[in-house]
C-alpha cells in the first residue's frame, strides 16, 4: 500500500520494493549478500581496538570542519592554485555539469572516462554530456555493467549488487561479445579489463570523484578498488575531479582517521587497495577540481540535519540496512539510496522524495555502524515531522492521525472505541479479515479480540 | 515505593494476559504497583507516522495520569523510549519527572529491583527476539554493531527461570520489521522481514519466541499463525511470571 507516488510517474519505495520482494529467492540472495559485507565489516572492527574512540573522533573532525567550512575551502582553494589546480565553483548541479561540458569542448574532446563519483551521479552529468555529443565511459566495473543495461548504480559503493552473474554475462554478451551463458567471473572480468584498458588509453580527459580535500596542502585522496581512477588519470591530459563541499578536512594527518574507517566500514578491509594522493598536475597535465554546492549549504542550515553532511560515503548503512537489504537500492530512486539517502534526498527535493524517511522502521543499527556517527534513525523520524509539516504526508493519513490523537487525549473516548472495536472483531472478522483493505491481513492473521481488556479485569478484580 | 504501571493501548485491548502478568510479577516481588484508570496510549502512533504535533492531549493524559508516582513501568521497550525522549507537557516540571523515572519492565527488574532469583519456570525451548527499540534505544542488551562488552538484562532473567532452554535467531539482532505503522504502508518488507526472522527461529526448534515488545510479538505471531506454525509467541513478562502465577 502506498501513500506516496514520485511526481515523476516514479513508483514510491514501498510500490517499488514490492516489485523487488515478489522474486523471493532474488530478495533472499540479495539480503544474504550485503549482510556477508556487514559481518565482514563487524569482523574488521572488532579487530581496531579503539574502534569507537575512531568514530567519535572522526565525527569532532568532520564536526569542526562543518562549522567552519568557508575558511577551509577558501584554504583549500588558495593551496590548491598555488599548486597549480584550477578551482571551479558550482551552485548547483547544472552549474557543475556545465562546467565540465565547457572544459571538455574547450579541448575539443569528444570522450572521456570516468571512475566513481556519487556527485555525478547527483547530478545527472552522464545524461547531460550524452546530450551534448560526448561519450562517457564510467570505469568502476560495477558502474560499467550498470551503464551497459542502461540502469543507475543500487549502492554507492557496489553499483551492481542487484545482478547475479549471470546477468552480467549476459549484459558482456550484448555489448563485449563474450560466449552466451559463460558466467565465470575471472572469464567476465577478464574481458571487462581488456575493454577498459583500451578506454583508458584512448580517452584524454578522466574524471574522478574526490574522498577526501585536505584545506591544509591543497592536495585529495581518491580511494578505489580497482586502480581505474588511476589508470584513467595517467593517460588523459586532462584530470577533472569534482567533490561535493562537504568533503573537506582540515589536516593530511585526519586522514589516519578517515582512512582506517572508511573501508573497514563499507567492505571490512583494512584499506582500499588504492588510495591515490593528487597534489598537482603532472607536467604537460590540466588539473581542474569542481566544488559542488547543490543543496548542501541549505542542509547545513537545517539544525536538525546538517550533520548529515559529515557522511563519507562507506555505506554500511545500506549494508546494514534490513529495509534496504530486503528492497534493493533502486527502490529509493535516488542517486544515493540506503538510510543515508533517506535523510539526504528530501534536502534535495521534499515532494518527489517524501516517501524515502518512511522507508524505516527506525531500528537504529544505521546509526550505530555510522563511522562518523551520524544520528541517522534519529533524523528518518525528524524528516518525518518536517515532511508532515510541509504537508507532504498523503492527506487520508493525516486524517486517521487525527481522528487517532482525537482517542488517545480522552480516556473514555478510548474506552469506548476499544471496547466497540473488539466487539466488532468479535462479531464480524470478515470485517477485518479483507486482504484489500487491511493490509495487515494480506499475510497475517490479526492478534484475537479478547471479550475483557485489562482495564476492565483490573477494575472487577482490584479495585 | 510507589509504582504505576503503564500498559500500552494495543495490550490493553489486545493482550490483557500480558498486563495480567506485569502486574501480579510486580506485586509479588512486592512492588506497590498502581494502576491510573485513565491511561491511553504514548502517543508513539502519530509521532512516528510525521504527527507529534498532534499528540499534544495525548501527552497531557499521560502526565496527569503518572504525574504523582515514583517510577513508571511498561512491558513494552518501544513506547518507553518515545515517551523517553518526547513526553513534553504544560507542566514540565512532572513531563522532565516522568521521563527519567520510566522504566522497561526488565530493566526496572534488573536496574531498580536488583532481581536476583527469581521462583519462576518454564521448561520449553525458547527463542530470544531482541526488540531494536529496547536494545539500541534503551540499551537493554549490547548490540552487535558496537564493539563494547556484551550484556543482555531480559537474558540475565531468563537464566533465572528453571528448565527454560534460551536461544538466539543466528541474526542475534536485526529488526523483526514491524516498525509501527511500517507494518502497513510497507507491508511488503515488512512481512518478508518477519519471515526471515521466523526462519532463524525454526532452525533452533524452538516452541516459544519471547521477547520484551508486544508489538513485535504480534507481528510475528500473525505471521506464524498465517503460515499454520505450532510456534507461539509469548512477551517476557508471562515467563518470568509463569510459575509464580501458578503459585497464586
Amino acid at each position: 500500500m502506498s501513500d506516496v507516488i514520485n511526481g515523476k510517474g516514479v513508483l514510491s519505495h514501498a510500490d517499488a520494493a514490492e516489485v523487488f520482494i515478489s522474486d523471493e529467492p532474488r530478495t533472499d540472495w540479495h539480503d544474504e549478500t550485503l549482510w556477508f559485507v556487514r559481518s565482514k565489516r563487524d569482523k574488521a572492527s572488532l579487530q581496531v581496538p579503539e574502534w569507537e574512540e575512531l568514530r567519535s573522533l572522526a565525527s569532532a573532525i568532520k564536526d569542526h570542519s562543518l562549522s567552519n567550512l568557508d575558511n577551509y575551502l577558501k584554504e583549500f582553494e588558495e593551496k590548491a592554485t598555488a599548486n597549480g589546480i584550477r578551482i571551479h565553483w558550482a551552485a548547483d548541479a547544472g552549474e557543475h555539469n556545465q562546467i565540465i561540458l565547457d572544459i571538455l569542448k574547450k579541448h575539443g574532446f569528444s570522450k572521456m572516462v570516468k571512475s566513481k563519483s556519487m556527485l555525478t551521479e547527483e547530478c545527472h552529468l552522464n545524461p547531460f554530456l550524452e546530450k551534448n555529443g560526448i561519450e562517457v565511459v564510467d570505469t568502476d566495473l560495477g558502474e560499467r555493467i550498470v551503464q551497459f543495461r542502461q540502469e543507475t548504480p543500487s549502492h554507492i559503493v557496489l553499483p551492481a549488487i542487484h545482478l547475479k552473474k549471470q546477468d552480467v554475462s549476459d549484459t558482456f554478451h550484448e555489448h563485449l561479445g563474450t560466449e552466451k551463458g559463460n558466467n565465470d567471473p575471472q572469464y567476465l572480468t577478464e574481458a571487462a579489463r581488456g575493454h577498459l584498458r583500451e578506454k583508458f588509453i584512448s580517452s584524454p580527459l578522466a574524471l574522478t570523484g574526490v574522498n577526501f580535500a585536505i584545506a591544509e596542502t591543497g592536495g585529495f585522496v581518491v580511494c578505489t578498488n580497482e586502480g581505474n581512477a588511476d589508470m584513467g588519470v595517467h593517460a588523459a591530459s586532462v584530470h577533472i575531479a569534482c567533490m561535493g563541499v562537504e568533503k573537506i578536512i582540515p589536516r593530511a594527518k585526519d586522514l589516519a582517521v578517515f582512512l582506517r574507517l572508511l573501508a573497514r566500514s563499507a567492505t571490512g578491509q583494512p584499506i582500499t587497495t588504492y588510495s591515490s594522493h593528487f597534489h598537482k598536475p603532472r607536467r604537460g597535465q590540466e588539473m581542474h577540481v569542481v566544488i559542488v554546492d547543490n543543496g548542501r549549504s541549505r542542509q547545513l542550515g537545517r539544525a536538525d540535519f546538517r550533520n548529515s553532511l559529515k557522511c563519507i560515503r562507506c555505506a554500511a548503512c545500506f549494508n546494514t540496512c534490513p529495509v534496504y537489504r530486503r528492497s534493493g537500492g533502486h527502490s529509493y530512486h535516488t542517486a544515493v539510496a540506503g538510510p543515508i539517502g533517506a535523510i539526504l534526498n528530501p534536502n534535495l527535493d521534499m515532494k518527489a522524495n517524501a516517501d524515502l524517511p518512511f522507508a524505516s522502521t527506525l531500528c537504529g543499527s544505521c546509526s550505530n555502524v555510522c563511522p562518523v556517527k551520524i544520528d541517522i534513525h534519529e533524523q528518518l523520524w525528524k524528516w518525518r515531522q518536517v515532511l508532515a509539516e510541509e504537508g507532504h504526508v498523503a492527506p487520508s493519513k493525516k486524517v486517521a492521525m487525527k481522528g487517532l490523537a482525537f482517542i488517545f487525549s480522552s480516556p473514555a473516548l478510548f474506552r469506548f472505541a476499544g471496547r466497540v472495536g473488539r466487539k466488532m472483531m468479535r462479531a464480524f472478522p470478515g470485517l477485518m479479515n479483507n486482504k484489500k483493505m487491511n493490509p495487515w491481513y494480506k499475510q497475517r492473521e490479526m492478534p484475537e479480540a479478547p471479550a475483557q481488556s485489562f482495564r476492565d479485569w483490573f477494575k472487577e478484580n482490584k479495585t | 515505593m510507589k509504582i504505576g504501571l503503564f500498559i500500552p493501548c494495543y495490550v490493553d485491548q489486545f493482550f490483557p494476559d500480558v498486563a495480567r502478568a506485569t502486574y501480579e510479577l510486580l506485586t509479588k516481588l512486592g512492588c506497590e504497583v498502581e494502576y491510573p484508570l485513565g491511561q491511553t496510549c504514548c502517543g508513539q502512533p502519530m509521532a512516528n507516522s510525521g504527527f507529534a504535533s498532534l499528540s499534544k492531549g495525548c501527552d497531557a493524559n499521560f502526565i496527569s495520569c503518572f504525574k504523582h508516582v515514583d517510577y513508571v513501568v511498561a512491558p513494552s521497550g518501544s513506547c518507553v523510549l518515545h515517551l523517553k525522549e518526547h513526553l513534553h507537557g504544560s507542566d514540565e516540571k512532572a513531563a522532565t519527572h516522568i521521563r527519567e523515572h520510566i522504566y522497561e519492565l526488565t530493566e526496572f527488574l534488573t536496574d531498580v529491583l536488583k532481581v536476583s532469583t527469581l521462583p519462576a519456570s518454564f521448561p520449553h525451548r525458547v527463542g530470544m527476539h531482541v526488540s531494536c527499540h529496547g536494545q539500541r534505544g534503551l540499551h537493554l542488551s549490547s548490540m552487535t554493531e558496537l564493539r563494547l562488552p556484551e550484556f543482555s538484562k531480559p537474558m540475565q532473567l531468563l537464566n533465572m527461570v528453571e528448565g527454560i532452554e534460551v536461544s538466539y535467531p543466528e541474526r542475534k539482532d536485526e529488526c523483526c520489521g514491524f516498525g509501527g505503522t511500517f507494518c502497513v504502508f510497507e507491508e511488503a518488507v515488512s512481512v518478508k522481514m518477519g519471515k526471515d526472522r521466523i526462519k532463524e527461529h525454526d532452525v533452533n526448534e524452538v516452541e516459544y519466541i519471547t521477547g520484551v515488545d508486544v508489538s513485535c510479538l504480534m507481528h510475528l505471531e500473525g505471521i506464524l499463525k498465517r503460515n499454520g506454525s505450532k510456534v507461539k509467541t509469548i512477551h517476557i513478562a508471562e515467563i518470568l511470571n509463569h510459575e509464580l502465577k501458578q503459585k497464586a
